[in-house]
């Protein structure tokens, strides 16, 4: 099981501003080990962001965004305290989801 | 050659497909829908095969569409690219990087209420112009920069 996102939702006026990190190895399926066998890609190809069981972002992936990936965007209709929940699914059927809690501004 | 068996493949299309997948267990119906992913578009090699795969038929230049990201990137591992769209009705962000493997590297639904704006990190295999392209009230869009790789981030 990956790690869990690093996940933070802070107030900036009347937006909620959500800036993610997530624990992955984003394996291009084109990199060579030591003893020249391919290494089978390994990626995150969906992403999903929720807010009060309404979809604030969603997103399709492929080989070319960095290791560990990191996701910045705003949206509006969110308060302090209420939850964003974000979702992930590679390549490999592996999933993880997690939650935030909104912060103040 | 089975003729019939190409018959059912074509009547059937992606949903039959999908359906067996659910009947399996390997998908959950409700969740397939939401874990699409678009193979077609992530295999693109060139930039207009790739604004065809996501439903265009050619993309214009557009002053609206800003991207965030360094001229000179010393590590092509780690590329922190951010696009803003001040199109009207923007509904979707791609970032497409022309020199890579693959040319797609990702793309946001960008639903009302959420702003226009995403920022992520690419890698990227060598020197290369970077198109951001927006669909925008059901136009295509795009704006372009060239980001110069010191180090590739896509080899071994």
């Amino acid at each position: 099981m990956a790690d869990p996102m690093r996940i933070r939702a802070n107030m900036t006026g009347d937006k909620v501003e959500v800036k993610v990190l997530m624990s992955h190895d984003m394996e291009t399926g084109l990199r060579k080990d030591a003893q020249g066998k391919i290494i089978p890609a390994h990626f995150i190809r969906n992403v999903t962001v929720t807010h009060g069981g309404k979809t604030v972002l969603s997103a399709q992936w492929g080989t070319s965004v960095s290791r560990n990936p990191f996701l910045h965007f705003r949206f509006k209709g969110g308060k302090p305290g209420e939850k964003v929940t974000i979702s992930w699914a590679d390549n490999r059927g592996e999933k993880r989801t997690d939650e935030a809690v909104i912060a103040g501004g | 050659m089975n003729g019939r068996r190409r018959e059912v493949l074509k009547a059937g299309g992606g949903a039959g497909v999908l359906a067996l997948a659910a009947v399996a267990g390997i998908i959950k119906p409700g969740e397939a829908l939401a874990q699409e992913w678009n193979k077609a578009a992530f295999d693109t090699k060139s930039v207009a095969e790739t604004v065809k795969a996501l439903g265009g038929s050619g993309s214009t230049l557009s002053s609206a569409i800003e991207i965030t990201a360094p001229d000179i990137a010393e590590n092509g591992a780690v590329v922190p690219i951010a696009v803003e769209s001040k199109l009207p009705k923007t509904q979707a962000i791609a970032i497409l990087i022309e020199k890579n493997p693959s040319t797609l590297s990702a793309e946001f639904e960008i639903p009302a209420g959420t702003d226009p704006f995403v920022s992520t990190r690419v890698k990227m295999g060598e020197t290369s112009n970077v198109y951001a392209l927006v669909i925008a009230d059901g136009k295509y869009l795009h704006a372009v920069k060239e980001i110069k790789v010191t180090i590739g981030g896509c080899g071994g």
